[in-house]
C-alpha cells in the first residue's frame, strides 16, 4: 500500500525513478562485464586465432587449434594426470572426510577442538602447503626420509618429488589432505540434519547399526554426497598452484596437469590461442563430468 | 547383568577407537605447521641436520632478516593492502547489487542476478589468459594516453615531476588497480547472492517506516539494510579475504615487479632466488600464515557457516 502510494504518477518521474534503480547495480555489472563477460567472449575468439601475445595482429586459422589438441600427446597426459588427482581425491579425501563426520556426529567430547583443527589445511594458501611438503618430502634433507631412516625403513628413503614413480601420488595425498577439512565440514552438517527419530525408529523397527546406516544414513546423504563429489572434481582437476609450489613451474611432464598446459602455452610458448582452446576444451569435460556424475547421482537415489 | 557390562566395554572401546582415530588426524594436520616454524627457528647450519621439532637455541633474528633482507615487509605490506581494499571493494559493490536486486524493480533485474549465479556454477578454466589479455591491453592504452598527454603536462610542471608520475602510474598505481579490480570480480557472485538471500527475508514494515522517516533509497540501504545484514556481512568480509590473501596466479601475471607483489607470490619469487635458504623461507611462510590463523580461530563458528552456505550454492 505504502508502495502504491509512494509510485510516483508522471512518466518521468517514474523513468527515473527506474533509473536510479539501475545506479545500484551498475558498479556491479560493470565489473562484471569487464572482467567476466568480456573475457569469457574473447576466449572463444582467440581460440580461433595463432597469436603471441604481443603482436597487434594475429592470425585467423579456424579450429586448427582443436585439431591439434586432439593430437596433443602431453596434454592429455596432463589430462590424466589431473584425473588421478582427483581419483585419490574421491577416494581417499573423501573416505577420510566420511569417516570423521561420521565419528564426530557421535556424542564424543572436544568436538568443536577437532573440528577447529582438521579445518586448518583448507584455511592456509596451497603456495604454504605446497612449499612446507616440499620441504618435508625433500629427497637429501627432507623430515619424512630421516624419520623412514630411523624406523629402520631405508629401503623407501628416495627423492619423492623428482621421481617419477612418486610425485604425482606425493601432490594427490598432499592435495587430500588440503582439502578433507571441506568435505569433511559439508559432510557433517549434512550428518546433523538427519533427524534423531528416524534412528530411533530404524532401532525399534530392529536394525543394527549397519543397517541404519545403509538404510537411513546413505539414502538421505545421497544429495551431499552428491554436491562434494562435484566439489570435488572442480576442485581437482583444477589444481595447479599446490603443484607450483611443490615441483616448480618448469616443464616437469609427470606432473603436469591441464591448467598448468594452458599456463604454460601462454606463458611458456607464448601461445595464446592454443592456451584459449585448451582452456575451452577443459571447461566442456569439466561441465560434462559433473553432469554425468549428477546424472547418476540422481538414477542411484531413485534406484 | 554381564551382557551389559560386556555392551559397556565395547561401547567403550569403541569410543577409545575413535578418539584415536580423531587424534592421528588432528596431528598429522598440525605437525607441518609445527615442522614450518620449527624450522624457521634453525640456523641455515643446522636446519638440514637438527631432526628436533623445536630447536633448543630458537634462532629468532631469522625473522627480522626475512622481513628486511628476504623483503617480506613489502610484501607483507603489499598483502594487507590489497586485502584490505578488495574486501572493501567487495561489501560496497555487492551490497549495492543485492538491495537492488532484492528490494528494487527495475526491467531485466531477474536477468542480471541469474548471469551473476550462471558465474558461480559454470566452471572457466584458464580464464587468466582473457584476463592477461585485457589488463595488457588497458595498460597499452593507458600508455599511449600518457605519452600523449605528457608534453602538455610537462608545460605546466616540471619534466622530472611528469616523468616521475607517468611512471608511478604505469608500475605502480595501474598494476595494482587492475589487480584489485580483478580480485573484487572473483568475489562478486558468491557475495551478491549471500546478501541477496539475506536482503530477502528484510520485513517490508521496516522499510516503509525508514520511508515515512524521510530515507530515500540509499538511505535504507545504509541504515537499515546495511545494519541489518551485519552477520552475512562479517561472512563476506572472512571469506573474501581469506581468498585474497591467499591468491596467487592473477598476482603472478599481473604484478610483474617486485614491490607490487603480496606474500604468496613474494613466496615463489624467494624460493626460486635462495633455493636452500630453508630458515629464512619458512619464517616468510610463518609471517603469511600466522595472520590467517589468527582470524580464523577468531572467526571460526563464520567461517563454517560462510561454507555451508556457499556450498548450498554450489
Amino acid at each position: 500500500m505504502v508502495e502504491a502510494r509512494l509510485q510516483p504518477k508522471n512518466l518521468t518521474m517514474r523513468i527515473k525513478h527506474t533509473l536510479t534503480n539501475y545506479l545500484f547495480v551498475l558498479p556491479a555489472v560493470l565489473i562484471f562485464g569487464i572482467f567476466y563477460v568480456y573475457p569469457f567472449i574473447k576466449v572463444f575468439q582467440l581460440s580461433l586465432m595463432e597469436w603471441d601475445g604481443i603482436l597487434p595482429t594475429m592470425q585467423f586459422i579456424g579450429i586448427d587449434n582443436f585439431k591439434e589438441i586432439m593430437e596433443d600427446k602431453i596434454w592429455w597426459g596432463s589430462m590424466w594426470h589431473a584425473g588421478y588427482i582427483t581419483l585419490i581425491a574421491l577416494t581417499f579425501q573423501n573416505g577420510l572426510a566420511l569417516l570423521l563426520a561420521l565419528a564426530c556426529n557421535k556424542e564424543i567430547r572436544a568436538k568443536n577442538f577437532y573440528r577447529v583443527l582438521f579445518f586448518i589445511p583448507p584455511i592456509l594458501s596451497e603456495v604454504v602447503v605446497g612449499l612446507v611438503w616440499q620441504w618435508i618430502l625433500d629427497g637429501n634433507y627432507g623430515v619424512l626420509n630421516n624419520i623412514l631412516t630411523s624406523i629402520g625403513l631405508q629401503s623407501m628413503v628416495r627423492n619423492w618429488l623428482a621421481d617419477p614413480k612418486t610425485a604425482l601420488t606425493c601432490i594427490a595425498i598432499v592435495h587430500s589432505w588440503k582439502g578433507f577439512g571441506w568435505g569433511f565440514i559439508i559432510l557433517l552438517a549434512g550428518l546433523q540434519t538427519i533427524p534423531r527419530q528416524l534412528y530411533e525408529a530404524a532401532r525399534v523397527d530392529g536394525a543394527g547399526s549397519w543397517q541404519s546406516f545403509t538404510k537411513v544414513t546413505i539414502p538421505l546423504m545421497m544429495p551431499v554426497f552428491s554436491m562434494v563429489i562435484i566439489l570435488t572434481i572442480l576442485g581437482s582437476m583444477q589444481v595447479f598452484v599446490l603443484i607450483i609450489a611443490m615441483v616448480g613451474q618448469g616443464l616437469v611432464y609427470h606432473t603436469t596437469v591441464p591448467v598448468l598446459r594452458i599456463l604454460g602455452a601462454m606463458t611458456g610458448s607464448s601461445r595464446f590461442g592454443y592456451a584459449c582452446a585448451q582452456g575451452i576444451v577443459f571447461g566442456l569435460v569439466l561441465i560434462v563430468v559433473s553432469f554425468t556424475q549428477k546424472k547418476f547421482s540422481e538414477k542411484m537415489k531413485y534406484a | 547383568m554381564k551382557s551389559n557390562s560386556k555392551h559397556i566395554i565395547i561401547k567403550r572401546l569403541k569410543l577409545v577407537v575413535i578418539y584415536i582415530f580423531l587424534s592421528i588426524v588432528a596431528l598429522t594436520c598440525v605437525f607441518p605447521l609445527l615442522w614450518m616454524v620449527g624450522s624457521s627457528l634453525k640456523t641455515q647450519a643446522t636446519v638440514f641436520s637438527d631432526t628436533s621439532l623445536f630447536p633448543a637455541q630458537p634462532e629468532w633474528r631469522n625473522y627480522y632478516l626475512a622481513w628486511t633482507k628476504g623483503e617480506f615487509s613489502i610484501y607483507f605490506l603489499n598483502s594487507i593492502f590489497y586485502t584490505t581494499f578488495v574486501v572493501f571493494g567487495i561489501i560496497l559493490i555487492s551490497s549495492l547489487a543485492a538491495f537492488g536486486f532484492s528490494r528494487l524493480k527495475f526491467p531485466g533485474s531477474n536477468f542480471l542476478f541469474y548471469m551473476f549465479l550462471a558465474a558461480m556454477m559454470i566452471p572457466l578454466p584458464g580464464s587468466f589468459v582473457p584476463l592477461y589479455v585485457l589488463v595488457n591491453n588497458i595498460r597499452k592504452l593507458l600508455i599511449e594516453f600518457l605519452a600523449n598527454i605528457s608534453p602538455q603536462l610537462m608545460n605546466f610542471f616540471p619534466a622530472s615531476f611528469v616523468q616521475q608520475s607517468t611512471a608511478f602510474i604505469q608500475h605502480q598505481a595501474f598494476p595494482r588497480f587492475a589487480y584489485i579490480f580483478c580480485m573484487i570480480n572473483v568475489g562478486l557472485s558468491l557475495s551478491i547472492y549471500i546478501l541477496k538471500t539475506f536482503f530477502d527475508k528484510m520485513p517490508k514494515e521496516l522499510e516503509d517506516a525508514a520511508r515515512i522517516d524521510g530515507c530515500n533509497k540509499l538511505g535504507i540501504w545504509r541504515h537499515v539494510a546495511i545494519p541489518l545484514a551485519r552477520p552475512a556481512i562479517a561472512v563476506i568480509t572472512i571469506f573474501n579475504a581469506l581468498n585474497v590473501w591467499n591468491e596467487y596466479i592473477l598476482a603472478q601475471l599481473i604484478l610483474s615487479t617486485k614491490d607490487t607483489m603480496p606474500l604468496q607470490r613474494g613466496l615463489i619469487v624467494f624460493q626460486g632466488m635462495h633455493v636452500t635458504d630453508y630458515p629464512l623461507l619458512m619464517a616468510g611462510m610463518t609471517m603469511t600464515a600466522i595472520p590467517i590463523l589468527i582470524i580464523y580461530l577468531i572467526f571460526q563458528k563464520h567461517i563454517i557457516k560462510g561454507i555451508t552456505a556457499g556450498a548450498v550454492v554450489g
